[in-house]
């Protein structure tokens, strides 16, 4: 599957309370949890975001607590996929868990540019930047994770696994 | 090649004699535990799954305790989801109101978890029993759907970093420090998908209530679990509370770990984290002048007895700062009462302190305590991110209980040796 969108840069260590404040934590439904998401790190992110944009990162992304609140604002708000330098680990099985496609990827990390238009392949993991041209390689999933990211998240593998 | 504490509970777990750093493994998990923000989410992918009953009425653990006792309507409704929930799958290990605490204080109290198990929490603190030498981590709400039904969980076999604390720490230093200081060296993404294991003999001679705080804070390095291997001290706390079989597990003399790293903690000041990174440690005495608006005693880290006590100590006969607002909140409604009968609850009070019933509250800014534009918090908790307690432009710093003691009869971030 591939997709285009319009990167928003952030640094290290974006951490959940900036991704969802606890304030908003009083419900979990994606269209509310969505018109807050991002707001401590970025108070216009929610007004300017557009479904299909991609939210690049530096280390340590969704870092905190394990609220699956976090990633279903970012599911909530459109966004097509994160590419981060790296993934605090309850963030990134939360992701795979709920169908968010995430890439781990440190020189896409490095070299994206706020406002860069990036085509993502979330099969082969390649990060084209079509200002620059370059490709960048995100780091294979395992077999498994695969299966549980194509069956749409982890309940409908469980529902069709067993 | 051997293997470390974690990977053998997690092979035991996955019915395997060996596992390696970095395979994945299917595991049978012990207990489940999921809390008022956490557990309607995961209530509602359940019912996606078209189960009936969870695996086991007795492995899931329900504790209403973060916007509890219920802070407004939409706090209530997704608070009576989670009880309903229970009474419908004959969940006995729901704690309501009265008789609940902060999940991460009440699970040990309850001894509802012990050596050797493997336990998944949809709460990161969740890391907090490795400190009796279980295997136990933070998971989402998915995961805790997936496991209430199966009674499993995936998990990557982690690589460990070994932490080795010697010498004998000074008055005013403790489990806090010890995993502050181990956070501000490694950074908060240094044991990224690892398990910290914490060994030598300052760890030996410390109390459960320390370890607790230190393997509560693994997670702000980025761990995967804290662990301290069971001891003697383990199982004079678990005598009397937990009562399934347990196995105790050592690391092999040869296991693998990926660093070993030693402090000596005789070298140790009481430490404070300086916002917005859990990481930003510095000595107390080279805190600068920083004065505050609050300052918060309690949380899953720094909520238990000897927490309360290091408080009481330092409070006793002082007055809180004129215009500080000191909130002290026991960890557990056990935890509160051994504090009333040994006359803490009444320091504290004559101190100029408000007492609460336990919740999480204020240390994710939930309520009891929310921070206004450019506030300034001490507190005991975990977390120091920007507009962790309230308002995105309000501060947290972090400390151990003497410190905030100290602080808030000073009305500015004190050494606790400066009362």
């Amino acid at each position: 599957m591939k997709f285009t969108g319009k990167a928003y840069k952030f640094g290290s260590n974006i951490d959940t309370d900036a991704i969802i404040p606890a304030r908003y934590l009083t419900t979990f439904d994606p269209a509310e949890l969505a018109r807050h998401c991002m707001e401590d790190a970025d108070p216009e992110f929610p007004f300017k975001v557009k479904p299909g944009d991609m939210i690049v990162a530096d280390k340590n992304f969704g870092c905190g607590s394990s609220r699956e609140h976090a990633p279903i604002a970012i599911k909530g708000a459109g966004i097509a996929c994160v590419v981060a330098d790296s993934f605090a680990r309850i963030f990134y099985r939360n992701a795979i868990n709920i169908g968010l496609p995430i890439l781990e990827s440190p020189q896409a990390a490095a070299a994206i540019q706020e406002g860069d238009q990036i085509e993502v392949d979330l099969e082969s993991g390649q990060i084209l930047n079509l200002r620059s041209g370059e490709v960048y390689q995100a780091t294979p999933f395992p077999e498994f994770m695969q299966e549980i990211m194509a069956r749409g998240g982890l309940i409908n593998y469980v529902k069709e696994t067993g | 090649m051997g293997m470390t504490i974690s990977q053998k509970i997690l092979a035991a777990h996955a019915g395997r004699e060996h596992v390696e750093a970095g395979e994945l493994l299917n595991c049978k998990v012990d207990v489940i535990l999921g809390n008022d923000v956490t557990a309607p989410v995961a209530i509602s992918e359940f019912a996606r799954l078209g189960r009936e009953r969870v695996f086991a009425a007795d492995r899931v653990v329900l504790v209403p305790d973060h916007f509890t006792p219920n802070k407004d309507i939409k706090a209530a409704e997704q608070a009576k989801i989670m009880r309903d929930f229970a009474h419908q799958q004959g969940i006995h290990n729901y704690f309501e109101i009265g008789q609940m605490g902060i999940e991460h204080c009440l699970l040990p109290e309850q001894g509802l978890v012990g050596p050797g198990d493997l336990i998944i929490g949809a709460d990161s603190h969740t890391c907090t029993y490795g400190a009796l030498g279980a295997f136990a981590t933070g998971v989402g709400s998915t995961d805790m759907a997936a496991a209430m039904a199966t009674g499993e969980a995936w998990f990557k076999v982690p690589e460990s970093i070994k932490f080795v604390y010697y010498g004998q720490p000074s008055r005013w230093v403790g489990g806090k420090d010890f995993i502050l200081h181990a956070i501000g060296d490694i950074g908060v993404d240094g044991a990224r998908y690892m398990s910290m294991e914490f060994t030598g003999e300052a760890i030996r001679t410390l109390s459960m209530d320390n370890r607790f705080s230190m393997a509560n804070m693994a997670i702000e390095a980025g761990g995967k679990n804290g662990i301290i291997a069971a001891d003697d001290i383990t199982l004079a706390y678990i005598k009397d509370r937990f009562k399934r079989p347990y196995q105790i597990y050592q690391s092999d003399p040869d296991a693998a770990y990926a660093r070993t790293i030693e402090y000596d903690v005789s070298q140790l000041e009481p430490v404070v984290a300086f916002p917005h990174l859990p990481e930003n440690t510095r000595p107390v005495s080279q805190a600068g002048e920083v004065w505050l608006d609050q300052v918060v005693i309690g949380s899953c880290t720094n909520g238990r007895i000897e927490d309360l006590q290091a408080a009481a100590e330092i409070l006793k006969g002082h007055k809180v700062y004129p215009g500080l607002r000191l909130i002290i909140l026991p960890g557990t409604q056990a935890i509160y009462l051994d504090a009333l009968r040994r006359g803490f609850i009444e320091i504290f009070i004559e101190a100029g302190a408000a007492v609460s019933t336990p919740t999480c509250g204020p240390c994710l800014g939930g309520h009891m305590g929310i921070l206004a534009k450019g506030e300034k918090a001490l507190a005991t908790t975990n977390r120091n991110f920007v507009g962790r307690m309230g308002h995105p432009d309000s501060e947290v710093y972090l400390s151990n209980p003497a410190v905030a003691a100290a602080s808030a009869i000073k009305g500015r971030i004190t050494p606790p040796w400066e009362v």
